[in-house]
């Protein structure tokens, strides 16, 4: 069972997130966007959206500082278990607080807002219910096992553990040992990553983080190759060839 | 300089009746779409009016277009580069659909289900995003002929520009339309705002589209065109604008909109102009100079320095005859009678207009006076300041000079007009007064009274321009061996067979052979095959001509 959860899922998680992203770019460019509803209704939407996505990027941020930096590499610049602890403790708390209020202010806007909600597909309502539980989870990981229950060190375990499956050398018997509360949020996150490339949550990879470095004034030729574009074919040359 | 060329288009809104049927044709062939149902490519406003979408000539609130930042450079209004990436996640600048109008339709089928009742069945209204029954309270040309009256008109920010007092005379005193595509503009804001880089401007003929592939759904295209003419799909979640039909243009067919005018009044033709004037134009500091900047950028195509340079640049031949038939050029340039609109908000529109002369001159019949006059006409022009600068405040940023000398030479032309159609001597005076010689008045006036459909429409085809390219494809000139070593004249079994000589190779050996043999007739070898294309006319080369008899050989 170990074995399973924190050996195989992780990597059938990665696998599709790569492949589906792969796969997603090559035949599914035009589905890819943001779907935004703002057209519906923008005053919610002023508050909610800016809410959660900044909360979201804090977050997830936390998650790289916690996960993917060794606890030896914060002792070697002498920052003490305890100073990381509360800094991640409060800064996660309030990411965390920001990212679920935001995201049930959009559940809401969706729910009551008519043309918004006939915009909702199934997949949304999975990808909601994912994205919410996972939220939810993990602050309550925070605040609980963090906060009330006194301090878990998860650098010991599960931070090992995700910077192991990337090294191939994955070891289930450090998270046996977690708390059932980050077991059940690490879960959730697996499926969510899995689900991620198949969801609207795929606009993430859209973040134009070229167009601070672009010129406003873009030219392209007709016989360019754009994305959507290809090669005239030569005249002798079937017309199917794709 | 680098001379770029694009289709571009001018409308006489002297002739426009609002009949819509650009609108609809338009949207029957680009929006009839799920998503689409409020977006209209082209539409149709009466003015003074508040527009579609409502009141979107006012920037201080949408903040569409450009402005100048305290070093003078330009920056879109709404915001430069850090402050978009910031804002991504909402764009409370972004129109709602209240703004358009919701789109609507009708439950038909209870005309047709009802049972047998006293009452007449009806039809309800029934809202198209979210399906539930709606209260239809607007749309894209609500305010047609000045519906709704003063309250609504005059809500209308280039009537508000001007003054309020002036309001309720103005409006007794005329009333015009203005049809309206996206401008494909030579500095897009549009454009500029796009974080994804989705939308481009085509460098053969400047036409402005939205790769639906790169398209990502930011939303920020909408609040950067003044114009607001790019329109958000809220189905598939990408931007979409008027393509200016590039698939007819492509093969020399005028758009929709234009072939469907029933008014004639659209024209297309080529503009050339210099793609590296146009940043310093658009940052031209005086609003009012911007007009005069945008023609400083255009290039005359009879100047054979500008010829020169647009052969350096790619510009084919084909599409350089098309700009000196360029029926937008001669308004634009030539006889200055067309103007852009709103130059003010720096993104160098390229669909400019006409502003029509009908209201003065309706102001003068009602009020008993000959219309057709000159002294008449100039008088009035002069006199009815209000529409002069209601149109100013249209097209030339509230400078009332290029409006009124547009007017004059409008009126000129009428009455100059009216002395050769009576059978009096022309009055060359009459031209002379605005500039323009007796030639210039015939000939502006067959271009706008009667030019028919391909003086109207000068477009050249992609596919003449590629022709030499194309034809060029199957290799490159002056190869006797291709990429295998093989001689291309001949294939492995001979002459006929193997894949055709390509025709420059052909030409190329035939031309050579000619001109270097001594011989007048045929060369005898097969290399130097004569066909009617490389014919010199000299002798009768064998297999040009089917024999005529037994004894021909």
């Amino acid at each position: 069972m170990n074995l399973l959860l924190w050996v195989a899922l992780p990597y059938v998680a990665i696998a599709c997130l790569v492949g589906g992203t792969v796969w997603r770019y090559r035949y599914d460019r035009f589905g890819w966007t943001t779907r935004s509803s703002e057209l519906y209704e923008k005053r919610l939407l002023r508050i909610a959206s800016p809410l959660f996505h900044f909360g979201l990027i804090f977050v997830i941020l936390g998650h790289i500082a916690g996960l993917v930096v060794p606890e030896d590499w914060t002792e070697a610049v002498h920052v003490p278990e305890s100073a990381y602890h509360a800094v991640s403790l409060v800064a996660g708390s309030i990411a965390g607080a920001a990212a679920v209020a935001g995201l049930a202010l959009l559940v809401y806007r969706r729910r009551t807002s008519g043309p918004v909600f006939s915009a909702t597909t199934r997949n949304d309502k999975l990808m909601y219910v994912l994205l919410g539980g996972s939220l939810l989870l993990g602050l309550g990981v925070t605040v609980i096992e963090n906060g009330i229950r006194g301090p878990y060190d998860y650098r010991e375990t599960v931070g090992p553990w995700f910077r192991d499956v990337f090294l191939l050398r994955p070891d289930p018997d450090l998270m046996a040992r977690i708390p059932l509360l980050y077991k059940f949020h690490v879960l959730l996150g697996l499926v969510l990553t899995a689900l991620f490339p198949f969801t609207r949550l795929i606009h993430a990879f859209a973040a134009p983080w070229r167009y601070p470095f672009r010129p406003y004034i873009v030219y392209r030729s007709r016989g360019g190759r754009g994305p959507a574009t290809r090669d005239p074919a030569r005249g002798w040359e079937p017309v199917t060839r794709r | 300089m680098r001379v770029m060329a694009q289709l571009s288009m001018v409308m006489n809104l002297d002739k426009c009746i609002g009949c819509h049927t650009c609108s609809v044709t338009c949207k029957q062939a680009w929006t009839n779409r799920a998503g689409t149902e409020y977006v209209w490519f082209n539409n149709v406003e009466t003015r003074p009016g508040q527009g579609y979408p409502r009141r979107y000539e006012d920037q201080d609130t949408w903040q569409g277009g450009w402005t100048l930042d305290r070093k003078g450079r330009l920056k879109p209004r709404s915001g430069g580069r850090a402050r978009r990436m910031l804002g991504i996640f909402s764009n409370p600048l972004l129109p709602t659909i209240a703004d358009y109008y919701e789109p609507w339709t009708y439950d038909y089928e209870t005309l047709t289900t009802a049972p047998l009742q006293d009452d007449v069945p009806v039809a309800r209204p029934y809202s198209l995003i979210s399906g539930e029954p709606t209260k239809v309270e607007w749309s894209a040309n609500w305010d047609d002929d000045l519906g709704g009256g003063p309250d609504i008109a005059g809500r209308d920010p280039v009537v508000q520009k001007i003054s309020d007092a002036i309001r309720l005379d103005y409006e007794r005193a005329f009333m015009f339309y203005l049809p309206r595509i996206c401008e494909h503009c030579l500095n897009p804001a549009c454009m500029a705002a796009c974080p994804s880089g989705a939308i481009y401007k085509r460098a053969e003929d400047g036409i402005v589209l939205v790769d639906q592939d790169g398209c990502r759904g930011w939303r920020m295209c909408v609040t950067g065109c003044p114009y607001k003419k790019i329109y958000f799909n809220h189905r598939t979640g990408k931007a979409e604008k008027c393509t200016f039909c590039y698939p007819r243009v492509e093969v020399g067919l005028p758009t929709v909109c234009s072939e469907t005018c029933v008014g004639r009044l659209r024209y297309i033709g080529v503009l050339l102009y210099d793609a590296d004037k146009v940043t310093a134009a658009a940052e031209t500091e005086d609003d009012k100079a911007l007009y005069e900047a945008q023609l400083g950028v255009f290039l005359d195509p009879e100047d054979p320095e500008v010829i020169a340079a647009a052969r350096r640049d790619g510009v084919p031949e084909t599409w350089l005859e098309a700009a000196r038939r360029s029926p937008v050029h001669a308004l634009i340039n030539r006889y200055r009678v067309a103007l852009p609109l709103h130059p003010e908000f720096r993104t160098m529109p390229m669909v400019w207009y006409i502003p029509p002369l009908s209201p003065v001159v309706d102001a003068l019949r009602d009020t008993g006076h000959d219309g057709e006059d000159a002294g008449n006409l100039f008088g009035a022009i002069e006199a009815l300041r209000i529409p002069v600068r209601y149109l100013a405040g249209l097209f030339t940023a509230g400078d009332p000079e290029p409006v009124a000398a547009v007017l004059r030479k409008l009126a000129a032309m009428r009455s100059y007009m009216r002395d050769t159609n009576l059978g009096d001597p022309a009055d060359e005076a009459k031209a002379a007064a605005v500039g323009m010689s007796g030639r210039d008045m015939q000939d502006m006036y067959r271009l706008l009274a009667l030019a028919k459909y391909d003086e109207r429409y000068v477009i050249p085809t992609q596919a003449a321009a590629e022709a030499a390219a194309l034809e060029e494809s199957a290799c490159p000139v002056d190869y006797d061996y291709d990429e295998h070593g093989r001689d291309r004249t001949s294939g492995p079994f001979g002459e006929a067979s193997g894949r055709p000589a390509p025709a420059s190779v052909e030409s190329f050996h035939a031309l050579k052979d000619r001109q270097t043999t001594g011989a007048l007739v045929s060369p005898g070898d097969r290399k130097g095959r004569v066909n009617l294309l490389n014919w010199d006319g000299k002798g009768r080369p064998g297999g040009l001509f089917p024999r005529r008899g037994k004894g021909d050989e």
